[in-house]
């Protein structure tokens, strides 16, 4: 562990680091090049093969028997297989027991006197020396190498489709302002517990640092029942946005107090005793002086307050309803694992939109992140 | 749009209510006991009167929003647990004679109690590594912002990408999971990872690992750098190798810091919920509390006794660690 750069072990520490690492960025970096990928490459083959040409077996028919044409005698129907597209085709048949079963650039006899065949580009020709009945055109089946494709029409999908654009409002609508309203309720009651002399304060202060673990478990039946009951009185919803902005400004605030609290309580002495000395109030020395200084505590709570009331399931679906101008990112998603169950394309582009305002947020103040950790171990989310 | 106009109007609306607030009941204490300009005793009991109460103006807010929040609810739902499942009538501890009969419970504790002994466990060693290891070299803090960033990633989403690596299809066709992809370019079977009764626990748990590794590295790393560099170099000279180093005289410098990062990983999974709801819903066998809890909340138009006694099963789960906080930072404040 402890090599040096001399040491033969620090190629052992890289490999091993580039392992962890891999291992811990594979899982997401799937799901980013997935949601990015034709959806129905992506349904038959892996992410990892992306990049490389893929085969897949595919079902087309052939122009309808309105389309023939009579040429020499014989009655034939041209068209290509693959609508503008760059794949290759390799093998074609027309059973789909045997979806194989004739090579391409060979013609193949299909019944009836019938013969059909198909080029590598996709073009096929049937030929038949009566005229062809039907309303119908030949299935044929074949196998295609496709080219990897890749496309935003995923996004686009989900984004109109299925509501994530919505959400995507919804859950803004949600963080904003819980995060905003709580910092300075916390902050004047952090600095009361850092710096104003008072009796109880040691109470207060371990009372607190208690409700950083509370269970958000044992909040939700009694709130569920105090805003069903606030909400029958002055005949309004029970689940309105207001009512989740104040329940995570109060789930917000043991972290909020307590961080800002120790951060408050470091701050050198000798400011705030020339300050009162010079005549100024609590009330002037926290506006102008702690305020200002603080600003890196309070970053730190207002991104984990961000990342924590974006990332919320548990809260949204108790005290949001569940109308398309409510449903948040996290609840549409898990609504979607259940209906869209095997459409990757889909779940993987939702999934991509509901983790990357958090992504930003992590990358671009990921310093105050840390601090805030560093800070506030004791909390359990 | 209009509603986020509308939650940017309440920001505003409620940040202006605060200041308002703050400097409104400030002002006005400042009005009723003056200690400006005047002299002698009055003065001085002014003064005493409004240090005394400035301090309750200022936490007002806070203690209230608590109180309402985290205070009451505590205590409600301590006497729900002992109700029936409207919160009427008074049943005595029946709701806990229930739990320990319902075999869907008794899951549910046998789960979380796997999680316990393996999340906290494996994310704090993992961490612990991580944090020992980067510190070695050019590129660490590449790697470890990649390996913290999960943490970044909501339960739901991480949920979303690790369905897909332990996607399954059936045997035969190409698998596009990477998980089953593996195994069978190993020469094994595929399999539904989700549908294998115990085991599935563990591919759940390793979502969790995956989220707070990052966490109990940054925590320890941090530690790591805070051990003075005298007692490594006294282990160099005498001629400790890197292994006995690291586990004889830096980890026991960093206990007290790998005890945070465990308790608090242990906390989070004593309720974790989203994940196992996103991925089973406590099917197969991997219910958990949390989960179970919010289930009878709306089950059957919601079982209020049930679901608060549940709740309080997690909270008495709890309360050690949350002694053990209070005692820390109590000894904190007085050093």
């Amino acid at each position: 562990m402890i090599a040096t750069s001399r040491s033969p072990l620090i190629i052992v520490v890289h490999l091993s680091v580039l392992l962890l690492v891999a291992l811990w960025t594979l899982p997401t970096a799937g799901l980013l090049i997935s949601s990015l990928r034709d959806k129905d490459q992506l349904a038959v083959s892996g992410w990892w093969t992306a990049l490389s040409t893929s085969s897949q077996n595919m079902t087309g028919r052939a122009a309808s028997p309105d389309a023939q044409v009579e040429k020499d005698g014989k009655f034939v129907i041209t068209g290509n297989l693959i609508e503008g597209g760059t794949s290759k085709v390799s093998a074609f048949g027309v059973r789909p027991m045997r979806p194989t079963a004739f090579e391409v650039g060979t013609t193949a006899d299909i019944g009836d006197g019938q013969t059909l065949t198909v080029n590598e580009d996709g073009s096929y020709e049937i030929v038949s020396p009566t005229r062809m009945e039907g309303t119908r055109g030949q299935r044929i089946f074949y196998t295609a190498s496709v080219p990897p494709r890749f496309t935003l029409d995923n996004y686009r999908e989900v984004l109109n489709a299925e509501g994530i654009g919505a959400s995507f409002i919804n859950s803004l609508t949600v963080a904003i302002p819980a995060t905003i309203i709580p910092i300075l309720v916390a902050a004047f009651c952090a600095y009361a517990l850092a710096w104003m002399p008072f009796p109880g304060r040691a109470i207060l202060i371990a009372v607190i640092v208690g409700l950083l673990v509370v269970p958000l478990q044992m909040s939700l039946i009694p709130l569920l029942k105090l805003y069903n009951g606030v909400g029958a009185f002055f005949g309004v919803p029970a689940k309105t946005y207001v009512g989740i902005w104040l329940a995570h400004m109060g789930f917000g605030l043991p972290l909020a107090v307590y961080l800002l609290r120790n951060y408050m309580a470091g701050l050198p002495r000798e400011i705030m005793e020339s300050a009162r000395v010079d005549g100024a109030s609590d009330f002037d020395i926290f506006v102008k002086i702690i305020l200002p200084l603080s600003f890196p505590a309070l970053a730190s709570f207002a991104i984990f307050q961000f990342l924590w009331t974006w990332n919320d399931l548990l809260v949204a679906m108790v005290f949001l309803g569940t109308g398309n101008n409510e449903l948040v990112l996290t609840g549409r998603l898990v609504n979607l694992l259940g209906s869209r169950g095997g459409n990757w394309e889909i779940l993987t582009a939702s999934a991509f939109i509901t983790i990357i305002v958090p992504l930003i947020v992590f990358f671009s103040l990921q310093r105050y992140l840390v601090r805030g950790l560093l800070a506030g171990s004791v909390k359990g989310g | 749009m209009q509603q986020l106009l509308f939650a940017i109007f309440t920001m505003v609306g409620g940040v202006l209510a605060c200041v308002v607030y703050f400097f409104g009941t400030n002002w006005l204490l400042d009005k009723i006991f003056p200690s400006k300009g005047l002299t002698g005793p009055q003065a001085s009991k002014n003064l005493r009167i409004t240090n005394a109460i400035r301090p309750w103006l200022f936490m007002a807010p806070a203690l209230f929003a608590l109180g309402i929040y985290l205070v009451y609810p505590v205590f409600e739902s301590v006497r729900l647990s002992l109700h029936d499942r409207s919160g009427q009538q008074f049943v005595g501890l029946s709701n806990f004679r229930w739990m320990l009969g319902d075999s869907e419970f008794r899951q549910s504790i046998f789960n979380n109690f796997l999680w316990l002994l393996v999340v906290p466990a494996l994310s704090t060693f993992f961490g612990l590594v991580i944090a020992a290891l980067t510190d070695r070299i050019w590129w660490g803090n590449i790697a470890k912002t990649l390996i913290f960033m999960p943490m970044a990633i909501s339960f739901v989403g991480a949920a979303v990408i690790w369905k897909f690596v332990y996607d399954y299809r059936s045997e035969g066709s190409e698998q596009i999971g990477i998980l089953n992809a593996i195994v069978v370019a190993m020469g094994g079977q595929p399999e539904a990872w989700m549908t294998i009764p115990f085991w599935n626990n563990f591919f759940l748990m390793v979502i969790l690992i995956w989220i707070q590794t990052g966490f109990a590295m940054v925590i320890l790393s941090a530690a790591l750098r805070g051990i003075p560099e005298e007692t490594i170099e006294a282990a160099v000279i005498d001629g400790a190798n890197g292994f006995q180093i690291f586990f004889k005289i830096m980890v026991p410098q960093i206990w007290g810091t790998i005890a945070v990062v465990w308790t608090t990983i242990t906390i989070l999974v004593l309720k974790v919920f989203d994940i196992v709801l996103a991925m089973t819903n406590g099917q197969w066998q991997t219910q958990v509390l949390a989960n179970l809890m919010f289930d009878w909340m709306f089950r059957g138009g919601g079982d209020f006794g049930r679901g608060a006694s549940i709740a309080v099963v997690i909270m008495i789960l709890v309360i050690p660690i949350m002694i053990w906080n209070i005692r820390n930072a109590t000894r904190e404040m007085e050093r």
